[in-house]
């Protein structure tokens, strides 16, 4: 079973309907118990920083999210969420992934950066599977993670970005693959591929 | 790497059938929502918008499940509009699917509900719809659908929507709409170059070559249009093509 994260900020019809197309068993929750059942855990997000951490910390799951050895996927403030901080609503992020959030400069380009932009791996892992360099998903968002040794793929707006990151048994998209078409879907069925694989496919 | 420009079909929606309007009144049925949403999906629509026109608060109440079932049915983003109000219905349709949420006559009568929203869901899903009519050398907001003149310039409105905390803007001309004359490039490029954020252009499409003047001329990021798609006038694919070969970025 793979636990989608309940909390306030997260987007969980889109994420629950990609895992139907799937097949994928599932359970939307956020019980620690049910959390520990899971093959693998999926950390949506949309929204401000500030308000998704306050919501996981009244349930305790940033604690659980610090500690998990399972494998996490986090979706656009998910994934944010996985780094050291944000100046957004002076919060404190989980600061799982090294490295720190930054705002795009609304005098360089429009603000949030939204919309289908190329994405292109900067390295192998079993998240990219089958996909091309180059290929658009669906991007919106404000901050960004910086490209350092944790990125797998990087995009670019008026800076360039971790497109997607991986660090032990964590990984995370900027986009949003459950809204992404084929491409999304793909790296959707990648990731349910390395939670029932087993962890060793977690280290490439 | 470039950010591609996008190609947005319009769905309006009155009780849980897909119409549209010509100059806002005289309307033609074109189709079930969910299976028109699945065909733009297919055919490569980069995002879709649902604009809801029911009258009847009691009529409706069809809205959240129609976008529950277009929601399992596409894998591109969607913005649902018309009529809302509150907080409240906001956070309905957000959490049956829906990925933004246009705003338009209430955040005229109440520019909080803006702050609000953003603060709650996030800057990304609240569009800013604004109908633009010319008056002289600027352009007036209007609302009730294009019934209300408030008075309001649009760019004076453009850049509080911003400050408030939107992360569209969805502009109509209400000269254009309608007409497929082609958009109103010196409106959109007035507001795309006084304003930072993602701009989509409504209102007048009417061939493959207004489209590329509203990103090249108008400098829009994204263009929408309804009848030219429904009735198959412009096929999206044909659209994207051309706009390829015109070196605008595009996903194809």
């Amino acid at each position: 079973m793979i636990a989608i994260i309940d909390y306030k900020a997260g987007n969980l019809a889109s994420v629950s309907n990609a895992m139907n197309r799937l097949m994928a068993r599932y359970q939307i929750t956020n019980d620690i118990k049910a959390l520990e059942q899971a093959q693998a855990v999926i950390f949506p997000g949309v929204g401000h920083a500030g308000s998704a951490m306050q919501d996981l910390r009244r349930n305790g799951l940033d604690e659980w999210l610090k500690h998990t050895k399972k494998p996490v996927l986090g979706i656009c403030l998910g994934m944010q969420l996985l780094f050291e901080s944000t100046t957004e609503g002076s919060t404190h992020t989980l600061g799982i992934i090294p490295g720190k959030l930054e705002r795009f400069s609304p005098a360089l380009d429009k603000v949030p950066h939204m919309g289908w932009n190329t994405v292109s791996p900067t390295r192998d892992h079993p998240l990219l599977a089958s996909i091309e360099p180059g290929t658009h998903f669906y991007h919106v968002h404000s901050y960004f993670a910086p490209v350092t040794s944790h990125c797998i793929a990087r995009s670019e707006y008026s800076a360039p970005f971790a497109a997607a990151v991986a660090y032990k048994n964590f990984t995370g998209v900027q986009f949003h693959p459950e809204k992404s078409g084929k491409p999304g879907e793909q790296l959707l069925r990648n990731f349910l591929n390395m939670a029932y694989d087993g962890p060793h496919s977690m280290l490439a | 790497m470039l950010l591609a420009k996008r190609v947005i079909p319009c769905l309006d929606i009155k009780n849980g059938r897909t119409v549209k309007g010509i100059n806002f009144e005289g309307l033609r049925d074109a189709g079930d929502p969910v299976e028109l949403a699945e065909r733009y999906s297919n055919e490569g629509a980069d995002e879709l918008v649902f604009l809801d026109i029911t009258a009847t608060n009691e009529k409706r109440k069809t809205l959240v499940p129609l976008v529950e079932d277009i929601a399992k049915h596409i894998q591109i983003p969607f913005t649902v509009g018309g009529g809302i109000g509150s907080v409240d219905e906001i956070e309905a349709l957000l959490h049956v699917g829906a990925d933004k949420v246009s705003l338009n006559s209430s955040i005229v009568r109440n520019p909080e509900l803006i702050s609000q929203a953003a603060e709650r869901f996030g800057t990304q899903c609240i569009v800013a719809a604004i109908d633009a009519k010319r008056h002289g050398d600027s352009w007036n907001v209007y609302i009730n659908a294009g019934k209300k003149d408030t008075g309001l310039n649009v760019l004076d409105w453009c850049k509080e929507v911003a400050e408030r905390g939107a992360g569209e803007i969805l502009l109509t001309s209400m000269d254009k709409d309608g007409t497929k004359s082609g958009f109103d490039n010196e409106l959109l490029r007035l507001v795309s170059e006084s304003v930072s954020l993602p701009l989509v252009a409504s209102g007048g499409a009417g061939t493959i070559q207004h489209c590329l003047d509203a990103i090249l001329d108008g400098k829009a990021d994204a263009v929408l249009a309804a009848s030219i798609f429904h009735f198959r006038e412009i096929e999206i694919n044909d659209l994207k093509q051309a706009m390829k070969e015109a070196s605008i970025p595009v996903r194809l």
